[in-house]
């Protein structure tokens, strides 16, 4: 009756060759390896943007450090995906498969809901079996409660949050007199909505005169044909565009607002990457601006550019779309090493108030107070002049016009941690 | 008495199972089972038992566990004090309000119209729950946690453990429970519905009415899966209502057997083992379970137990053995067929790079590979249609009814 | 407003158009075989995809023509080898058969084409603006559905009303039985029904993919919607199917675009609520947010006053 045992074993043994399977022969270490799992969707239709996450963690654990010695005295480090369907329910389950292999790090982020359940499920996890803790790294869901309100010592995030990003998109809006009229259009649930209200009131408070012509929330991944809100668009006389949307959304929204003939210039969070860049193409051009982390073109030293060339050579069909896995892997490492342990106590001690410099040359700061990194925060936009690395080969991509310092990033911290004792 | 026995032998492997599977995994995966089953016996009273095909389950499942969940929040506030171990009594009762409510007006009618009615159901409450947030709590759902309800004789249900012992209870209560429910009048009642309404309504019983007790006693005890579901995980979200969730309980009913009791039972525990697995292994195991359903649907369609049924026929005649050659014949070029099929889907799916399968070495980036797999799976094919008749021959020799079982009226 | 309800009403149009284009040949099956096919919107979605493929080969206008073609063989295959087969289980066994079907094309699809999104655009001929109005282009692309979809319209009325095979099929609707007995190939029938359906399907399927984007989960999409449609226009009816159709895309359109909620009705009255209200979340509801509520609102409804819908003929 060892089917348990034996299926875990099984499992042991085709992780480890999943693992390994894409990459240059690494030189394995007699030593245990650390292993990392990734918990995001893996299988169904949300797995676009999972799969080219893992693919990019689990290429630069091997470019950076396996290929280099290792952690910690020589053990590799191994990402283990972990489908978690984008639901809160599997990722429990997956956490509990993370947890029963020994693992000590999660990496997830797709949804800001799954993230929250995560972190929740991971907090009570760790009070109730400190002989079992993990670290949650969050390298993705930009709710700002994650940070704020329902922050936790265990939780890290490595992407500037919600009102981060719009701080510096309207800021920018701000700077342009050409712009009048906006109008702000969003998927229906917290994310968006707090999109909404973060224009509502920055806007206000940095140019009175900007009107605000519509505030509206649309059904998320429900609609099909944007037309008739790009009607409301047209009808309000707006002059730029603001939307949180993502995915489908995105690129419907993208193609209904060009469909109609609206010249604007239209600000978002996630208009770019898997398969959106291609799908807007020549449409988008110079319309499209995205607020993000992470430097895109043009590429302004040799790290980042010879990574994104291996990458590029192992995976052809995929781009570096969220550099910030890397920042996030970069620091979790440093941390350890400092620590000169894997104990998710410790190495969360070594990573508050921590300061790395990136792949790309950029200084990033990891704040103790509610575990939110700060980085400089850019706005780029969708063309094709300029673009040494373009997204989904269309010859597209995003060329960073205008970047916001570090330091005029920092937001307030709400949270208030329960620190956990040793 | 050979019923006590089983009831005994079944509650007796419930108190066994964690010490057998006893990793943090295990018990996580046993704890979904639990829920699995509940739910897809509760459904099974719908669809075996009352022929009624139902798109809109995962309702009074996920109504259930929302108020479960909501039960959770208040004795964590201190509002109420409400003991962990009637949480999912709390979702039962729920499920049944909201069954008494829906049933009233959409059991009329059995067929297409009950299966288009339960649809367009389902889909308003899911497509409300994103709504309604203060019920549902958006999309981020609502999460409680369980620890502070008061303490059971001292246990505070913070381990996973002992909410396995909760859901093993619970399990056997309602397993019970649906059990002698089809053996009262109405359950029974519900068979004979299913199978001529115009004859039951001419020996005086409403069909409507037969329908709507069994849509309510299904929706009581999907309610209490639902709270054994926020107990367990301490979250519901809006994706618990949803289409694909009622989905997956159909999904679990078919494939286990929707004649038999056990059936869904079959189902519920063999779909667990592969939505918590299969992922691990492969990107493709939505496909291959999409394979599995559809074939089942058209080659087995009294599922799995169903499969297990047709032997029972041999079994009595002493006949049995004559099937265990054709069944290797078979089973070995079947097998191969199926696994070198698998290998190239999976082969596909890796993009260059060694490509260990079932201990061989692969290369997708070269052509060998490929031709060697589709090789073996040609053969095999061939091979399995020699053999295919032999086994049929043999399953005609085996089910031939003897003189002897016909005079003793053996008529299965 | 008066250009916000004009194009509303334009979108609304070309939406109920399309999903007629969809509901007329699940109405079709569903009269002839009493088969409500789940899988219907899968063949719109491999419509899509073929279409996106053979584009990228030989162009669209080839495209245009041979996806539907290859959906229809498709089809006809699942109807004589898979449905066939079921039938002898009974009306749920085939239910579940094509809902398992749906599924596993959804899978198969994500198998061969990957997840991201696909990059299927309408043709370069097409893509200008038709007109221009209140400062909105009116893309030349949905003027082309618009056509196609009226045409379909008008082939199958005439089909079914005015040749041979389209009346044997209409007597099939209500008698088959004496179809059947008059000597007629009721199964060949209901196999070139079930082909023709889903070509029609891949139709839709070629001319929405540019315009609804191309993805794994346009099927389920459209899925229930399109069942909403067939139930309320009366199962068995075609000018049912065409009226449910506009009716469903012309609310939807002028709910998103009123943008009234129970705000307004709420001013109305003269009523007022506090921001904290236990029933707030009604209280803030807003037309556009329940648009994609309203089909299976009226669905519910419908099946409970009227199970044979607004124009049906036949029940189940």
């Amino acid at each position: 009756m060892h089917l348990m045992s034996s299926a875990t074993r099984l499992l042991r043994r085709h992780t480890t060759a999943l693992g390994l399977c894409c990459l240059l022969a690494t030189p394995a270490g007699a030593q245990e390896p650390i292993r990392i799992a990734f918990i995001d969707p893996q299988s169904g239709t949300f797995d676009a943007t999972g799969e080219s996450a893992y693919k990019v963690l689990d290429f630069a654990a091997d470019y950076f450090f396996n290929s280099r010695g290792g952690v910690l005295g020589g053990r590799p480090l191994e990402v283990v995906a972990l489908d978690n369907k984008a639901s809160a329910a599997d990722s429990q389950l997956q956490l509990r498969r993370a947890i029963s292999e020994g693992m000590q790090f999660v990496v997830s982020g797709q949804s800001s809901a799954v993230a929250s359940a995560l972190s929740t499920t991971i907090e009570r996890h760790n009070s109730r079996n400190p002989e079992s803790r993990v670290l949650f790294i969050n390298y993705a869901a930009v709710d700002p409660l994650l940070t704020g309100a329902d922050c936790s010592f265990w939780h890290f995030r490595f992407d500037a949050h919600a009102d981060m990003k719009m701080e510096v998109m309207t800021s920018h809006i701000a700077a342009n007199p050409d712009i009048r009229r906006v109008y702000v259009i969003g998927q229906d649930y917290s994310f968006g909505q707090a999109v909404g209200t973060a224009a509502v009131t920055m806007l206000a408070a940095k140019r009175p005169d900007i009107q605000i012509v519509g505030n509206e929330l649309h059904p998320i991944g429900q609609v099909k044909d944007f037309t008739p809100y790009i009607s409301k668009i047209v009808s309000s006389g707006a002059d730029a565009v603001i939307t949180g949307n993502w995915g489908a959304d995105m690129v419907a929204l993208g193609r209904g607002i060009t469909d109609a003939g609206l010249d604007v210039p239209i600000y978002t969070f996630y208009a770019a990457h898997d398969g959106i860049t291609g799908t807007l193409g020549e449409s988008g051009k110079n319309r499209i601006h995205v607020v993000h982390n992470d430097r895109a073109n043009p590429v302004l030293n040799d790290v980042r550019r010879d990574f994104t060339l291996a990458f590029k050579a192992a995976n052809p069909a995929l781009d570096v779309t969220q550099p910030r896995l890397v920042n996030a892997l970069m620091m979790l490492v440093a941390a350890m090493e400092a620590a000169g342990t894997t104990d998710p106590y410790d190495v969360a001690l070594a990573m508050e108030d921590r300061r790395l410099t990136t792949m790309t040359g950029e200084e990033i700061w990891m704040r103790a107070d509610d575990h939110q990194l700060f980085a400089p925060l850019n706005v780029s936009v969708h063309t094709n002049e300029g673009v040494e690395f373009d997204s989904d080969n269309s010859g597209y991509g995003l060329v960073t016009r205008f970047t916001v310092p570090l330091e005029d990033t920092i937001a307030e911290s709400s949270c208030h941690m329960t620190r956990p004792t040793r | 008495m050979r019923t006590l026995v089983l009831w005994a032998v079944f509650a007796l492997l419930l108190m066994v199972l964690p010490l057998i599977f006893d990793s943090v995994l295990g018990v996580s995966i046993l704890n979904q089972m639990a829920i699995a089953i509940v739910f897809a016996l509760s459904y099974n009273l719908l669809l075996g038992q009352g022929g009624m095909l139902s798109f809109g389950h995962a309702v009074y499942f996920g109504l259930g566990g929302f108020l479960a969940v909501h039960a959770m929040l208040l004795t964590e506030t201190q509002t109420l004090a409400i003991p962990l171990v009637l949480i999912p009594l709390v979702g039962g009762l729920c499920g049944l309000v909201a069954a008494l409510f829906i049933g009233s007006f959409s059991t009329g009618r059995a067929g297409t119209v009950f299966a288009m009615i339960s649809l367009g159901v389902g889909e308003l409450l899911a497509a409300s729950s994103l709504i309604l947030v203060s019920f549902f709590g958006g999309e981020r759902g609502v999460s409680a946690d369980r620890t502070f309800a008061p303490p059971f004789f001292g246990v505070d249900f913070a381990q996973d453990v002992q909410v396995y012992f909760l859901a093993a209870a619970w399990l056997f209560v309602s397993v019970l429970g649906m059990y002698l429910f089809t053996r009262t009048p109405a359950g029974r009642l519900a068979n004979a519905v299913r199978d001529n309404p115009e004859r039951a309504q001419f020996l005086g019983y409403s069909a409507q009415r037969v329908r709507f007790i069994s849509f309510v006693v299904a929706g009581f005890f999907a309610g209490i899966a639902g709270g054994l579901f926020a107990v367990n995980y301490e979250i519901l979200t809006a994706g618990n209502l949803n289409a694909a969730s009622s989905g997956q309980v159909l999904l679990m009913a078919y494939i286990g057997g929707l004649g038999v009791f056990i059936g869904p039972i079959i189902g519920a525990v063999l779909l667990t083992l592969i939505n918590s697995l299969f992922n691990h292994y492969t990107t493709l195991w939505m496909l291959y379970l999409g394979l599995v359903f559809v074939l089942t649907v058209m080659f087995l369609p009294r599922g799995l137990t169903g499969l297990l049924m047709m032997h029972r026929l041999p079994w009595q005649q002493g006949r049995l053995g004559l099937l265990i050659r054709p069944y290797t014949l078979t089973a070995i070029p079947g097998a191969v067929l199926v696994l070198s099929l698998i290998g190239l889907l999976e082969m596909s799916q890796r993009e260059t790079g060694p490509f260990v399968y079932l201990g061989i070495p692969l290369a997708p980036g070269s052509a060998m590979s490929w031709l060697a797999l589709l090789a073996v799976a040609v053969i095999a094919f061939v091979a399995l249609r020699r053999t295919l008749p032999g086994l049929r021959a043999a399953w005609a020799e085996a089910t031939a009814q003897s003189p002897r079982s016909l005079e003793k009226g053996d008529a299965t | 407003m008066a250009d916000a309800l004009i194009f509303a009403t334009l979108n609304g149009l070309v939406t109920g158009m399309l999903l007629f284009m969809l509901a007329s040949g699940v109405t079709l099956i569903f009269s002839m075989m009493g088969v409500l096919n789940f899988a219907h919107a899968s063949f719109y979605m491999l419509g899509a995809y073929f279409a996106f493929a053979i584009s990228q080969q030989i162009g669209f206008w080839p495209a245009l023509l041979l996806a539907p073609v290859l959906v229809g063989v498709l089809g006809a295959l699942v109807e004589r080898y898979g449905l066939r087969h079921v039938h002898k289980s009974g009306q749920v066994a085939e239910l579940v058969f094509t809902f398992g079907l749906a599924f596993l094309i959804e899978e198969a699809v994500q198998l061969f084409w990957g997840r991201a999104t696909q990059d299927f655009r309408s043709p370069a001929a097409l893509d200008f603006a038709l007109f221009t109005l209140f400062g909105q282009d009116f893309p030349a692309w949905k003027g082309f559905m618009l056509c196609i979809s009226v045409s379909i319209f008008i082939g199958l009325y005439f089909a079914l009303t005015r040749t041979r095979t389209g009346i044997i099929i209409q007597a099939a609707i209500t008698h088959p039985q004496t179809v059947a007995n008059l000597g007629h190939n009721v199964p060949r029938l209901f196999m070139v029904v079930f082909g023709v359906g889903s070509a029609l399907a891949g139709l839709a399927g070629v001319i929405a993919g540019p315009v609804l984007t191309t993805f794994p989960g346009m099927a389920s999409m459209l899925g229930s919607i399109v069942f909403v449609i067939v139930v309320i226009g009366g199962l068995g009816s075609l000018t049912g199917a065409l009226v449910a159709s506009l009716l469903i895309g012309l609310l939807q359109s002028w709910a998103i675009a009123s943008g009234l909620g129970m705000a307004d009705l709420l001013a109305l009255l003269g009523v007022s609520f506090p921001p904290d209200h236990a029933l707030r979340d009604l209280w803030r509801l807003t037309l556009p947010q329940v648009a994609p509520l309203l089909p299976y609102l009226l669905l519910v409804l419908m099946l409970i006053f009227r199970p044979s819908g607004l124009f049906g003929k036949r029940e189940s």
